[in-house]
């Protein structure tokens, strides 16, 4: 195994702690707010890596890029939705008696 | 890719698929059948069908994952019992000797495909004609346009049934806003939308252009374009026109059209469907791109529903 090799073995296990660890607090937090807070945090962080090391491991910048974006819009996405959900389950408690 | 990853996702293909077959709870039926779509269309990308996966992901998970969120939402502001009844172990019975008939016949079917039949050559052999490379757009516009051609009938025919619910007096209306209540939230949704539209916009025209070479095409173009246009509609930068407006039906209208319009010119060169020397790209191109038009503008008018009186908003978010 090469150098890169090992730098991206560690990225995917980081990567795949962060995911397992947001899917715990998914299944495991009491309530809306902390299971958002759980994936959006957790899960981001695990996506970022995962993503640095799909880049690493195909070595070209085109792909870097792609990847990149793909993140990105990735991360866009969790934020907006994780906003509206949030907003949405504050609002289901509100109005329950 | 690896024994070991087919093998786990088509463990879970299976587990999500009987989820939410069996589940009671609708909403928690429909959330597993979005990931069933999800999983079966990385089982096509991991067979190397990277065409169907994008369908199936975009339109198999998304649009109708959409369109099932929004009836259960619908039968609840009716008060319809969502949760059905137990059904007769007999009626199961039935059930399940007819679905694992289908499925024993449909494994006989595919297992009989001889694993050296020509039909990849024959049709490999006469793409060049064309000018085009990807072999599923090859089938789809030029060796099978017909089947091609109906289904862009079918969808049209399902804006038109769903249109035709609306009740008396609203014909010329449009169908409820699908933007968020909520200030804030709307807000958040809207900057995210008007960010996403464009990129949508730019994405579904790379889909379709590259769809003639690599992996893409009408569909998957159109349920690009469909999908900016609903998160641009959730923050309310865009709104549904009327139905009766007559930029938007000629939106809808202008890919069967144009597709039909071809087809009878071939009747010229002595067959439907038939293109002319050397403009078989020209045409299948364009072809596409009022076909990804009319796609997306209809998937986003079929998810956004039936048209409602303005002041009686009938949806609930």
């Amino acid at each position: 195994m090469s150098d890169t090799d090992y730098v991206v073995s560690a990225l995917l296990i980081a990567g795949l702690f962060f995911f397992a660890a947001g899917s715990l607090g998914l299944s495991r937090f009491p309530d809306a707010e902390s299971r958002l807070h759980a994936l959006t945090k957790a899960d981001n962080a695990g996506l970022g890596l995962i993503a640095l090391a799909v880049a690493l491991y195909w070595g070209s910048v085109a792909v870097a890029v792609k990847i990149a974006t793909v993140w990105l819009f990735a991360i866009l996405a969790a934020g907006s939705t994780a906003q509206i959900l949030a907003r949405s389950a504050r609002e289901d408690e509100d109005s329950r008696p | 890719m690896s024994l070991a990853f087919e093998l786990l996702l088509c463990l879970m293909i299976l587990g999500t698929a009987a989820a939410a077959l069996l589940m009671r709870d609708a909403l928690g039926a429909i959330v597993f059948f979005i990931v069933f779509g999800n999983l079966l269309g990385l089982a096509w990308l991991a067979i190397g069908a990277a065409n169907v996966a994008l369908a199936e992901i975009a339109l198999g998970a998304g649009v109708t994952g959409i369109l099932l969120i929004l009836a259960r939402a619908r039968l609840k502001v009716l008060q319809d019992d969502l949760d059905a009844p137990a059904t007769a172990t007999w009626l199961r019975l039935i059930a399940a000797a007819i679905c694992a008939g289908l499925a024993g016949l449909l494994a006989a079917a595919t297992l009989s495909i001889e694993p050296a039949d020509k039909l990849g050559d024959r049709v490999a052999t006469r793409l060049p004609d064309l000018g085009i490379e990807n072999p599923i757009t090859g089938v789809l516009l030029a060796l099978r346009a017909y089947d091609t051609l109906l289904e862009t009938f079918v969808l049209l025919g399902a804006l038109v049934a769903v249109w035709s619910l609306a009740p008396g007096g609203t014909r010329s209306q449009a169908p409820a806003a699908l933007a968020i209540r909520d200030t804030a939230a709307r807000t958040v949704a809207g900057v995210f939308g008007r960010l996403l539209l464009p990129l949508a916009l730019v994405m579904a025209a790379y889909l379709v252009w590259a769809g003639s070479d690599l992996p893409g095409g009408a569909f998957q173009g159109g349920t690009v374009f469909a999908g900016g246009l609903l998160l641009a509609a959730l923050g309310g930068a865009v709104a549904p026109p009327r139905i009766d407006d007559a930029r938007m039906r000629t939106a809808i209208v202008a890919g069967p059209a144009v597709f039909l319009a071809v087809g009878f010119g071939g009747i010229a060169l002595g067959r439907f469907l038939a293109y002319p020397d050397g403009f078989e790209k020209a045409l299948i191109v364009a072809i596409e791109y009022f076909m990804a038009l009319s796609i997306g503008v209809t998937l986003a008018l079929l998810v956004a529903g039936r048209p409602v009186t303005p002041a009686l908003p009938d949806r609930e978010d």
